[in-house]
């Protein structure tokens, strides 16, 4: 007898803080709408704590059906949650990173206006997320994709009275968009073929499915459109463009939107969709060489720029280039474990890099800071353990599951493997490459004794202060502990949390893998003797899966990626700490090369050119011009005027003459008898 | 035969009268006309029957329409008619049209009954019957009909009084 | 015995004349009185009519049909008489105020 842990109370709650955020928000004091939005924030993580607890009860996966949503002959979609392993991680994280991220927005908002709206949005973004997670079927995980992407537009063009905010907004959306396309089209495939939306029912339909080797068929099709869709959300080639823009936003939504959780969703679907995807080689390759390219496009301008923010926004898309690269050598428990180890130290170094911002009187560029390791020490340590982390060092978070995606990489290609190490190393040095910049050598800003607020695009929307913080004017100071604590919790984190995925051939039991078994592994048929399923790619058929005989192989690959990290530090040092002359002298012999990456390649303006003016060009010429005035305004406005015109003509019967108006009637009088007679006689 | 003759004759009369209502320039002399087509109307009801009808024809129609009519031309003493320019319409659309008009309703009408013929005295015309369908079927009609009636009487009173006669009363 | 027919000719004659009376006439009061002629004519059918159907409600119908053209005369008397008042003529085409 499966116990009802009633599930639905975990998206629901955020809501119900969202709505009474958002409609009485205004009225009531900032401490009372905080409370309210860390109350229903916390109450679901500690829901989720509760489900955790009691998940060794339930048999998996476990359902839990609300009500029926539609129903149309053999095809029906009922609002029902699905509760597993993979749900279980994604839960955690979601509601844990984000219980924090709430408390900190709490500390880095409150002197900003309209303070009531950021939590309302920022509740609506967890219901919208909890809801796609916790989805038992396509549609309802529909309902929160396109929700997030929804809450993300609120969020980004938060200051929306800034231009650059509300084009970033408005491009995140659209972008967006057309990923949900391929999505889209991928659900109506499904429904046409298999009658259903339920997860359940999907993947038993395609099991018996043999892979499709030979060529594209319905699966790499669904494949590859849910991939179109999963590129959107998580911002991979060639819908990455939104995500740098993104960061117009407040440093929080970046955080927690942009890092932690809404860019995972795209890798979740797919970890989800997994039964299809191992059915369909040619579609994980994709995903694979997606994701790669991915990877080493983003370190690639990553290096390059100057904005803090900007350089951690390109490292989450390299990132998450990883985790589909995982995905598309079929280690998904692989991408998973990056997923949550990268949601806390990356979540933990935009947090930082906000109260960096903070502390400098809203300065984002790194040219202007410098020396502040001194000044603002807990940030300076948290953002440190999560530098390492992400370089890939042991023994904190990133460096297993990196390592863990690297080996499963070299294991279905070795491009996978040394593109993936070529980027760790460039992930290191960036990362070290923004640590050295930031804290370290003279300062370099204007900081000291005034507190500016050019990063806080202010809105003034009349909401009282009371209880805000006494303006400041006393120079470079760490935040209030409301920023701090969240900073130490994840840094522990970034610490331990790969301690639960050690690999065998480190001493570990890889815990991780083994929990997430009973989801990716129990369906397939195309599991090794070991547990392990992987997914043979269409071009390595003829080399199958590699056998973890010796762990010597993979402690030498451990020990190389180790060294790529340790090389990205040495490299970043060179030219930051030791020489930061060496930089410019660089830059400017790879000349135009150079400019080409600080451009970004270039790819914006290419878009701009490809689509964007052509749409627009399109859109006003054909819709705006020929539909909209010539064929709609212009058909109101002629049937206006041609009443008018027809009016014109018959007033003149008007004449006020008595004796026409009876003229009229005898004419009138003999037509309608005419018509009778020739009626009555048909 | 004597039935025909005498419906000839008095339809002559009417058609007469008619005619020169029309033909004549000077108000009262077509009042006079209409008179004498309302007196020759009297007798074909008599003819066919309705006695109550021809004598309510007399009084009323020609009794006391046709007086007030007369009274009203001589107040407002009105003269011959002058030579003013017409409506176009009325005649081109007009005179075409109530000949059509007429071609058409007579045309049918004739088809219609053909040659069934009407005795002369056809119609129980008398007061009593004509009362009790009066009283009884078309009681409504007839009460709201006489509603009507008090209505155009102080319709008629308040539209023809002159205007000094309150200006007067007020000043006093 | 009469044909229905002759009283229905003659019916039709008077609403001729009536109509064209109304149509050629300038005099306002002369309009009326083609008005009442109309009415006769039309008054004349219905007996006729009842008179084949031997039914009584054609005779009741007419003596409806003069109440109602009594108190349309003195209504439109009272008419006329208020606009020569003010127009101080009775010709037709003189009283056209009401043009567009």
């Amino acid at each position: 007898m499966t116990p009802n842990l009633h599930l639905w109370l975990i998206p629901l709650l955020p809501l119900v803080g969202a709505t009474i955020n958002g409609f009485s928000g205004k009225k009531l004091s900032r401490q009372a709408v905080a409370s309210v939005a860390l109350l229903f924030s916390g109450a679901a993580f500690a829901m989720v704590l509760y489900v955790a607890s009691r998940f060794a009860l339930l048999t998996t996966p476990h359902i839990e059906f609300l009500a029926t949503w539609m129903r149309a002959g053999k095809f029906q979609v009922d609002f029902s949650f699905y509760l597993d392993q993979l749900s279980l991680v994604m839960l955690l994280v979601v509601t844990g990173v984000g219980f924090l991220i709430h408390i900190y927005s709490v500390g880095y908002m409150w002197e900003e206006g309209g303070f009531y709206r950021f939590f309302a949005y920022l509740n609506l973004f967890m219901f919208f997320m909890l809801t796609l997670v916790l989805a038992s079927n396509y549609l309802v995980m529909f309902i929160g994709w396109e929700g997030v992407g929804l809450a993300s537009y609120l969020l980004i063009g938060f200051w929306f009275t800034k231009d650059a905010a509300a084009s970033a907004g408005k491009k995140a959306f659209i972008v967006n968009r057309i990923g949900d396309f391929g999505f889209l089209i991928a659900l109506f495939l499904l429904i046409q073929h298999f009658d259903s939306l339920d997860f359940g029912q999907v993947f038993r339909s395609v099991a018996p499915i043999s892979p499709e080797t030979g060529g594209a068929g319905l699966l790499t099709a669904v494949g590859l459109l849910l991939m179109l869709g999963a590129a959107g959300k998580s911002a991979q080639i060639p819908l990455y463009v939104w995500l740098p823009d993104a960061m117009e936003g407040p440093t929080p939504v970046s955080a927690l939107i942009h890092a932690a959780t809404m860019v995972t969703a795209g890798v979740y679907m797919v970890s989800r969709s997994h039964v299809i995807f191992e059915r369909a080689p040619i579609a994980l390759t994709v995903v694979a060489i997606v994701g790669m390219l991915t990877a080493l496009f983003a370190a690639t301008i990553g290096i390059t720029q100057t904005d803090i923010k900007k350089v951690l926004a390109y490292s989450t898309v390299s990132q998450l280039g990883y985790m589909f690269i995982a995905c598309g050598v079929g280690a998904f428990s692989a991408a998973i474990f990056h997923l949550m180890t990268h949601a806390f130290f990356k979540g933990l170094l935009f947090l930082a890099a906000g109260s960096v911002i903070h502390a400098v009187s809203g300065e984002q560029d790194m040219r202007q800071m410098g020396g502040l390791w001194t000044k603002i020490p807990w940030t300076f340590w948290t953002m440190t353990i999560a530098t390492f982390a992400i370089a890939g060092i042991p023994p904190f978070a990133g460096f297993f599951s990196k390592d863990e995606i690297l080996w499963r990489a070299y294991q279905a290609s070795w491009v996978y493997w040394f593109i993936g190490l070529f980027t760790a190393f460039l992930t290191s040095f960036y990362m070290f490459r923004l640590w050295f910049m930031t804290f370290f050598g003279e300062y370099r800003g204007q900081a000291e004794g005034g507190h500016g607020d050019s990063a806080h695009g202010h809105l003034d929307d009349g909401d009282t202060r009371a209880g805000a913080p006494a303006p400041h004017g006393h120079g470079i100071h760490e935040g209030p502990w409301a920023m701090v604590i969240p900073l130490v919790v994840l840094a522990v984190l970034s610490l331990i949390g790969g301690w639960i995925g050690v690999p065998g051939s480190l001493g570990g039991g890889n815990h991780f893998d083994k929990f997430l078994g009973p989801v990716f592994h129990s369906t397939t048929p195309a599991v090794d003797a070991e547990g392990h399923g992987v997914a043979a790619p269409a071009e390595q058929e003829t080399e199958g899966p590699e056998p973890r005989t010796g762990h010597s192989t993979e402690l030498l690959f451990t020990g190389i990626s180790v060294f790529a990290g340790l090389l990205g530090f040495v490299l970043a040092w060179l030219l930051y700490y030791r020489d930061p002359q060496l930089p410019q002298r660089i830059a400017t012999s790879l000349g135009g090369f150079y400019e080409a990456v600080v451009h970004k390649y270039y790819i914006d303006e290419l878009y701009a050119t490809l689509f964007v003016k052509p749409l627009i060009a399109g859109s006003a010429l054909i819709l705006w011009h020929g539909i909209d005035q010539d064929v709609i305004d212009a058909s109101l406005d002629n049937s206006a005027h041609g009443a008018s015109e027809v009016s014109d003509s018959v007033r003149h019967m008007q004449s006020g003459n008595l004796r026409s108006y009876a003229g009229w009637v005898a004419a009138g009088a003999a037509a309608v008898i005419a018509y009778m007679i020739w009626m009555g006689t048909r | 035969m004597t039935h025909l003759i005498i419906f000839l004759f008095f339809g002559a009369l009417c058609v007469a009268g008619a005619v020169n209502l029309l033909v004549q320039r000077h108000p009262i002399n077509s009042a006079l006309s209409l008179v004498v087509v309302m007196g020759s109307l009297a007798v074909e009801y008599l003819l066919l029957g309705a006695e109550f009808v021809a004598a309510v024809q007399v009084i009323v129609y020609a009794g006391a329409i046709m007086v007030l009519f007369v009274f009203v031309i001589m107040l407002l003493n009105a003269g011959e008619e002058e030579r003013s320019k017409g409506s176009r319409v009325a005649l081109l659309f007009g005179i075409p049209g109530m000949l059509i008009g007429s071609v058409l309703v007579g045309w049918v009408l004739i088809e219609r009954t053909g040659s069934q013929t009407v005795a002369a005295g056809a119609l129980p015309g008398a007061p009593r019957t004509i009362g009790w369908l009066l009283f009884h079927n078309f009681l409504l009609p007839f009460e709201v009909t006489s509603i009507l009636v008090l209505i155009a009487i102080m319709g008629a009173v308040v539209l023809a009084t002159h205007p000094d006669t309150d200006a007067g009363k007020k000043e006093s | 015995m009469v044909p229905i027919s002759y009283y229905l000719v003659l019916s039709g004659i008077l609403f001729a004349c009536g109509v064209t009376g109304f149509l050629i006439k300038r005099n306002i009061i002369s309009i009326f009185m083609s008005i009442e002629l109309m009415l006769n004519g039309v008054n004349l059918s219905f007996v006729a009519f009842a008179a084949q159907w031997h039914a009584l409600s054609g005779q009741v119908f007419v003596f409806f049909v003069m109440v109602v053209a009594a108190a349309e005369a003195a209504v439109g008397l009272a008419i006329i008489i208020a606009v020569y008042r003010t127009r101080e003529t009775l010709n037709i085409d003189q009283v056209d105020l009401l043009k567009l």
